[in-house]
Parts: C-alpha cells; sequence; structure tokens
C-alpha cells in the first residue's frame, strides 16, 4: 500500500468518525424543532398549562428553571471561587490537600440522582426547607461547584507566577497580590467556566426531582420556601405522566428547554471570546 | 585619606539550600551605602540566589533553607524585619522586564497604593518615571497599557515602580539580558545617576557592564565568593586565579 493509499484511508476514517460524533446531535435538534416549532406561540411561552397540562403554556416551568439557575450560581460562585483561591493560592501541597484536589474532581463526575438524593436528605428532610425552591437552588449549587472551583484553579494557575513575584517585591501583602494582580487576570477564565457550568445543571432533572420540583403549579412562587414547576422535570412529567397530550407540546417544552441551555453556553463562549480579548499577555 | 563606608547589607556565615542542595556556601561579605556592588561568576554560582534573599523572594519557595544572618542597617532581616516592611526597603529589578498588564501610570503606582498611599501619587508618579530615565518617552501617554513599550522602555518603566516605594536598596537581577545594547546603555545610565540616592546590587552575566558600571565587583562560584575588591583592582590584578579564568573569559 503505498503513503498516497493510507493517506486517502486515514482522512476517510478520521472524517467518518467526525461526522459519526456530530450526528447524533444534529439529528437530535432537527427532530426537536421539526416537531415542536408549532407548538412555540406567544401563549405556550407566557401562559401556565391548563387542561390537565395538555394545552396552555409553560410558563411557570420557564420562570421556575430560571430562579434555579441564578439561585444555584449565587450561591455556588462565590463559595467555589473563594474555595479556589484558597486551594490554589493558600493551601500547602501535602496528602490533605492533595486528596481534598482529587475529592473535589471525582465529585464532578458523582451521577446526579445522588446530589438529588444527597439535597432530599440534608435540605428537604433534616434542615426542614421542605420541598421548596431554596432546597433545589442548594442542591445545584452544590452540583455545580466541584467544576466552578476546577475553573478557578485553572484559571488563577494560568496567571503567569512572575505577575505574583512583581506585587509581592513590591511590598504587596500576599492578599492585595491576589485581589490586584492576580484574580482580575483570572476572571475571564472564572466567569466562562461559571456560565459554562451553569447551562450543565440547567438540563439537569434528578437533583431537583425530590428537592423542589412541582408536578403542577400554574402560579409562580413567591417565597424562597415555594415549590416551583422547571423544565427538566415538566418535560420528564409530560412526556411519561400525561396520557393523550399532543406531540407538539412535548417538543415544543424540549426545544424550549434546548434553548435555554444552549444559549446560555452560547453567552458563555461569547463572554470568553471577548474577555480573551481584553486580554494583553 | 580614605572616608570609611558605611555598610548597608552585611552577610554573615550566609548559607542556601534548595532542598539538599548547597546553592550559597558559607557567604561573609559587606556591601556599603550609595554603592554600585557588581556580582559576576558563572551560571548556578548562587548570585541570583543572593540577591533574592535580600528581600526574601525566597521564601516564596518551599524548598528553601537558609542559615546564618543577613543584616540590614544591623538589624536581622528574617528576625527583626516585617517582610513587608523589609520588602518595601529593598526592591528588585527582574532579569526580563516584568510589567503588570495595566497601564504604565497603573504600573508605578502600585507599590504606593498597596502601602495605603492615596494622594500625591500623580508625583510620585512623575518623579519615578523621571528618576529611571523614562519620563518624556511616556509623559503622553501614561494611561496606555504598559505591554505597548518595547523592551528598554519596559525594563526602565519597572525601575521606576520600584523606586516609586521609595527602597534604600535596588537589587538589579541580570536587567539587561533581555535588551539590545542601546536600551543597555540607557539602563546603565540610569544606574549610575541612582547610586547617589541608592544602594545597587547589580547581578550580571555581563562581565564588561560589571567594569563598566560597579565601584566594587564580587565573584562568586559554585555558591563560593571567591573574590571581592574595587573594581579596578578586579579588572586589573584579581589575586584568585579563577577570577583571572572567568574575566579572561577561560571558562564559565
Amino acid at each position: 500500500m503505498n503513503s498516497r493509499v493510507s493517506q486517502k484511508i486515514a482522512f476517510t476514517v478520521l472524517f467518518l468518525s467526525a461526522l459519526v460524533t456530530i450526528l447524533p446531535v444534529l439529528l437530535i435538534i432537527v427532530v426537536i424543532v421539526k416537531n415542536g416549532i408549532s407548538a412555540i406561540s406567544w401563549e405556550f411561552l407566557t401562559a401556565a398549562p391548563t387542561n390537565g397540562m395538555r394545552s396552555g403554556g409553560i410558563f411557570p416551568a420557564i420562570v421556575g428553571t430560571f430562579y434555579l439557575a441564578l439561585g444555584a450560581t449565587a450561591i455556588s460562585l462565590p463559595l467555589g471561587v473563594m474555595g479556589g483561591i484558597y486551594l490554589s493560592e493558600y493551601s500547602k501541597d501535602n496528602m490533605f490537600t492533595r486528596i481534598l484536589k482529587l475529592g473535589i474532581v471525582n465529585l464532578a463526575g458523582v451521577p446526579s440522582i445522588v446530589y438529588g438524593l444527597f439535597g432530599l436528605s440534608l435540605f428537604v428532610i433534616y434542615l426542614k426547607f421542605g420541598v421548596s425552591l431554596i432546597s433545589g437552588c442548594l442542591t445545584l449549587a452544590i452540583m455545580e461547584l466541584p467544576s466552578i472551583i476546577t475553573a478557578t484553579q485553572a484559571a488563577l494557575h494560568s496567571v503567569p507566577r512572575s505577575f505574583r513575584e512583581v506585587s509581592l517585591s513590591l511590598g504587596a501583602t500576599k492578599w492585595q497580590t491576589i485581589r490586584h494582580s492576580v484574580l482580575p487576570h483570572a476572571l475571564p477564565g472564572i466567569i466562562t467556566g461559571a456560565v459554562l457550568s451553569n447551562a450543565r445543571i440547567t438540563g439537569e432533572t434528578a437533583p431537583i426531582l425530590f428537592t423542589v420540583a412541582a408536578f403542577y403549579l400554574p402560579h409562580l412562587p413567591s417565597s424562597v420556601l415555594d415549590q416551583v414547576m422547571a423544565l427538566p422535570y415538566h418535560l420528564y412529567v409530560i412526556s411519561t405522566q400525561i396520557p393523550g397530550i399532543s406531540k407538539s407540546t412535548t417538543y415544543g417544552t424540549a426545544l424550549v428547554l434546548i434553548v435555554f441551555t444552549l444559549s446560555l453556553n452560547l453567552f458563555g463562549i461569547i463572554l470568553r471570546t471577548y474577555l480573551r480579548r481584553q486580554k494583553k499577555w | 585619606m580614605v572616608e570609611t563606608p558605611k555598610v548597608k547589607i552585611q552577610a554573615n556565615n550566609f548559607n542556601v539550600f534548595f532542598g539538599k542542595n548547597q546553592v550559597v556556601k558559607s557567604l561573609n561579605m559587606e556591601v556599603y551605602s550609595n554603592e554600585i556592588l557588581g556580582i559576576i561568576g558563572p551560571a548556578n554560582s548562587g548570585k541570583t540566589t543572593f540577591l533574592k534573599t535580600l528581600n526574601r523572594l525566597n521564601d516564596l519557595d518551599d524548598d528553601f533553607r537558609m542559615e546564618g544572618s543577613i543584616l540590614l542597617d544591623g538589624r536581622d532581616i528574617n528576625s527583626q524585619f516585617d517582610v513587608i516592611d523589609l520588602r518595601k526597603k529593598v526592591s528588585i529589578i527582574f532579569a526580563m522586564p516584568l510589567p503588570l498588564p495595566i497601564s504604565i501610570f497603573d504600573n508605578v503606582a502600585y507599590g504606593p497604593k498597596m502601602h495605603g498611599i492615596k494622594k500625591g501619587l500623580d508625583e510620585i508618579v512623575e518623579r519615578s518615571l523621571k528618576a529611571a530615565y523614562i519620563w518624556e518617552e511616556v509623559k503622553d501617554r501614561l494611561h496606555e497599557s504598559a505591554l505597548n513599550l518595547s523592551g528598554g522602555q519596559q525594563q526602565r518603566l519597572c525601575i521606576a515602580r520600584s523606586l516609586a516605594i521609595e527602597p534604600e536598596v535596588v537589587l538589579f537581577d541580570e536587567p539587561c539580558s533581555g535588551l539590545d545594547p542601546i536600551s543597555t546603555a540607557k539602563v546603565e545610565e540610569a544606574m549610575m545617576e541612582l547610586k547617589k540616592k541608592y544602594t545597587i546590587i547589580l547581578v550580571t552575566n555581563n562581565v564588561k557592564q560589571a567594569a563598566r558600571v560597579s565601584d566594587r565587583v564580587a565573584f562568586f562560584l559554585m555558591g563560593e565568593l571567591i573574590e571581592l575588591d574595587s573594581t579596578e583592582k578586579m579588572f586589573t590584578n584579581p589575586s584568585n586565579k579563577k577570577t583571572i579564568d572567568y574575566i579572561s573569559g577561560r571558562f564559565g
């Protein structure tokens, strides 16, 4: 076999592999858009479900998911960033911190249903928050924490060591150095990491299943102790529990969920591109 | 009659270890006020390590360990100084120009701001930039990024940044290693002017540079101080065979 033939074979195999990986994703989007687009209307996006959720809209679920995403990030972002700063800048490199860091990396791989059950036992039952917005936000926040900590550490790590040396050599304290010479330059990476991990948890069903999600709740929550409807759970409910629901309603809900998370992702990517351009070294 | 010089820095039986490696061996030497002391020697001779000990930047390295003592104005830099106060008095210029990715003004004002100075920053910045011989080149673009400057300008900016904290000792760690001859000449010119106010220690790989600007020259080899004498004596009539070999380019 001459080199030109082997080159062609290699190219074909690699190209097909790439195609096979992207194909399911494209198919999912095509099928959902094709079946769901007809359901999308102003009423669908702004009204509460009616007629046993067979008609009406999904407004409460959209708002619920929005609250959950916002609340989870409001809790996990400051905690995760501060934890990341401690681990990356302050902690000594010893057995304990190495195990801790390994644990955090592994937490990102824990199945989401485990987070859901953990949230149920700690927030809902033990802390008596009940099935509520606050329990759901806390559960999602815990799920989001590992990736925010990891993103923070990576972003801090990418700031040149020389910035720290320069700052310290000018008589700045360690905290001043981190605050003024390290954190500002790590911020793009941290924010991007947070947005992307937020997009990931937004679509999760298992963590909210026992902690916050309402089967049917046509009005909006009035306090953090209220339940809310959420898009992923609503989709699960209408696809499995509601007989005789129109196909377009189900697919329309899926379309809204996908657009919701994809726009978060897109926002993260645009933000990253923008902030990277601002980076000057 | 020769005036007795005032001792600014004194190293007493000073040793440095990184892990198990000893990189500075029983060093005893003095640095006088308002002199430029050049330190020459081949790679791994302990020059930079010694320099970075003087404002305790080596403390950042977990493997670093030292024995003996270093006195600044007669006070032990480890036990009788707060590290922040020490670094305000002893500032350093690194081998590569390391401007922070902020404006020229903010670079120079960084140190004073960290020390809580809020008023008179404009004057401090102007004075420091003038002292580093870069004011004329940057006065119209103080709020542009420092990264737009050329390498030589960046290094003089770094000198200005160090001067802004009003140190007493300025350490130069091969400050011209990445610069062209014209920029080097400008940095050297700045140094000559600075010694009127500051004590300067210049670590350099460039033997000729040491000869040009130093009042006295120390020769380090494998962590040991081989010889320390006036520049004239070192370059015309050194007493140690190793010094002769190094200066004449036979090794290193």
